[in-house]
């Protein structure tokens, strides 16, 4: 848990994030997280073997119970010209982007 | 600007209360129209110098204004909030207003929608005054995160307001709204209202609907509302209370009177104080300041005891896990596409997603995202995500043995009063550790208030937490009363 953070592995991260870090933006985050990494590996410390991982609260007793999923049935949403106007770029009907593929 | 604490003015005022404003309005002896005038007059002269408000919705909140004015002259019943001035955290959407999450990424956008909180307020007759400002997309502990430059704390212009929803507590604090929404996913409600020296809520989660909340980290985000007193926040948070059917961790529990639980008397509490909040990196002043407030409580009649809480020194590895992973999913959505800003300039697709995202957010929402994507990566996620995950049950289960025992439990809500502006912005793990103290009740889900208790000998607000288990804010709201009285 306290490998050291390299300029590689942020360049990585940062590709599967889409980022794109200048090299002095790339530094100080190789800087800063191996801070933080370092900083959160005390938690090897604990055992934590059988624990179920707590990923919502509503599993807790007295918190209120689990997620409540509505049927699945079609219901109205917002309106479609109201959402495309705050598109960067439309047709009204389709979000625009640059090209995908090179011909 | 002058950012020396010698130069510093104190812009700090005190509102009437909501029951002095409702019975006003209801007689027309204060127009809500009036009311709502006053209050963007004060924010005119106030805001260039507190940077609180990013935007205002004056068309919409004159509107609102008329409408309370009408039913009052005709003497329909009018809403608990009727004609009632609040600011909203700029994470929270409005129909048709500039929404930027702090962000220069949303540049641009208008929300075709509002979020139910901010529904809930105005149904209830409040007045919407704008949008306010915060650390970028929450994320931050000092309001200095935010693109549009960081808020002032009203007490001392030199220091920071605490974050992410600095904006909000600092609105209260010099009187540029009655009441705030805010938003408190590890500390952004309860230390902001701390540094402040007003009433910050932490709903239980899923007590208050996140729909039309800019997410940061889904299970570990809170709606809550900030105010100048206990009394009023409890008011408040009866009002955005309740299940929503769009948000899907939305509790059904009924929503109690909390203004009426915090009315009924402390004696016979049983008050936990856990040792694990008071050991080293504690101010001496913010100690002796909670120490006294306690004391309080025992003169009120509450029982008094220590409880422990072992894992606490484990939680601000576990949030900075469970905040970043979920941050980096989250966040992936801001891609230029559908809202916000795009870069001008990309050749295709894949460029125009990095341009956009690398032009749109600022270092600290980089540094999280990265941290996130790196703790979910092939290879590290048992390690990172998972053993927080697995931490944060360890870390619940230990508050709810606690509250097997006690009622409330009180600590200090942070472990030292307002810093300066710039003096914690070069080194992001001492930032984190402002939240040292509130990002356990985050992790666990549990409710809490925080309330002034006391000050510093150079005059600055120190805050205690009262946390109480899930769905029990009226208590944790009784016992801050006791505390607020206490100050008088």
């Amino acid at each position: 848990m306290s490998a050291k953070v390299t300029v590689d592995d942020v360049q990585r991260v940062a590709e599967l994030a889409n980022l794109e870090l200048t090299p002095d933006e790339s530094g100080h985050m190789v800087h800063d997280l191996n801070a933080i990494l370092d900083y959160v590996a005390q938690l090897s410390e604990l055992h934590t073997g059988g624990v179920k991982p707590l990923a919502q609260i509503g599993e807790l007793k007295g918190a209120g119970g689990v997620s409540l999923l509505r049927p699945d049935v079609k219901e109205p949403s917002l309106d479609r010209a109201a959402v495309m106007a705050q598109a960067p770029e439309t047709d009204q009907v389709f979000f625009k982007v640059p090209k995908v593929i090179e011909r | 600007m002058p950012s020396d604490a010698n130069t510093a003015e104190n812009y700090v005022e005190t509102p009437k209360t909501l029951t002095e404003l409702h019975a006003e309005i209801a007689a027309g002896r204060t127009k809500a129209a009036d009311l709502a005038a006053s209050y963007y007059d004060r924010i005119a002269a106030v805001n260039p110098r507190l940077n609180v408000y990013l935007g205002l919705s004056k068309e919409r909140a004159m509107e609102q204004a008329a409408r309370v004015d009408a039913a009052a002259a005709k003497g329909d019943p009018l809403g608990s909030l009727a004609g009632v001035p609040v600011g909203i955290k700029d994470v929270l959407v409005m129909k048709g207003a500039p929404a930027t999450a702090g962000s220069k990424i949303l540049e641009g956008y208008r929300p075709p929608y509002d979020a139910t909180p901010v529904s809930k307020l105005e149904a209830a007759g409040a007045v919407l005054l704008g949008k306010i400002n915060c650390d970028e997309f929450a994320m931050g502990s000092s309001n200095e995160n935010s693109a549009y430059g960081p808020v002032r704390n009203p007490v001392d212009t030199g220091r920071v307001p605490g974050g992410s929803s600095g904006g909000s507590a600092a609105a209260v604090a010099a009187n540029m709204a009655v009441a705030t929404l805010g938003t408190d996913t590890g500390g952004s409600i309860r230390q902001p209202a701390s540094f402040c020296g007003v009433v910050g809520v932490l709903p239980t989660y899923g007590r208050v609907s996140r729909y039309g909340l800019i997410a940061f980290a889904s299970s570990l985000d809170r709606v809550g509302p900030f105010a100048a007193n206990v009394r009023d926040a409890a008011t408040l948070l009866g009002v955005i209370a309740g299940y929503d059917p769009k948000d899907a961790t939305s509790s059904p529990a009924p929503v109690p009177d909390y203004a009426a639980e915090s009315d009924r008397p402390v004696e016979g509490l049983r008050i936990g104080v856990p040792a694990e909040y008071f050991g080293e990196g504690l101010d001496p002043e913010v100690r002796a300041a909670i120490e006294k407030g306690i004391e309080s409580l025992k003169a009120a009649g509450c029982a008094v005891k220590t409880v422990s809480l072992p894992t606490t020194k484990y939680a601000i590895p576990t949030y900075y896990l469970v905040a970043t992973a979920e941050a980096s999913a989250n966040l992936a959505r801001f891609d230029g596409v559908r809202y916000g800003y795009r870069s001008p300039s990309s050749a295709n697709l894949a460029d125009m997603y990095r341009h956009s995202r690398d032009e749109g957010f600022g270092a600290e929402v980089k540094r999280r995202i990265l941290l996130g994507t790196y703790a979910l990566s092939a290879g590290y996620y048992d390690a990172y995500y998972l053993k927080a995950q697995q931490v944060r049950r360890l870390l619940a289960e230990e508050f709810l043995r606690a509250f097997a025992e006690v009622d409330t439990i009180v600590t200090p809500t942070a472990p030292m009063p307002a810093f300066k502006l710039g003096e914690k912005t070069g080194d992001p793990l001492a930032m984190y550790l402002a939240d040292i103290y509130t990002v356990t009740a985050s992790l666990a889900g549990i409710c809490g208030v925080t309330v002034p208790c006391g000050k510093t000998n150079a005059g600055l607000p120190v805050g205690m937490q009262v946390l109480a288990a899930h769905l029990n804010e009226g208590t944790a709201f009784r016992v801050a009363r006791a505390v607020e009285a206490a100050q008088r």
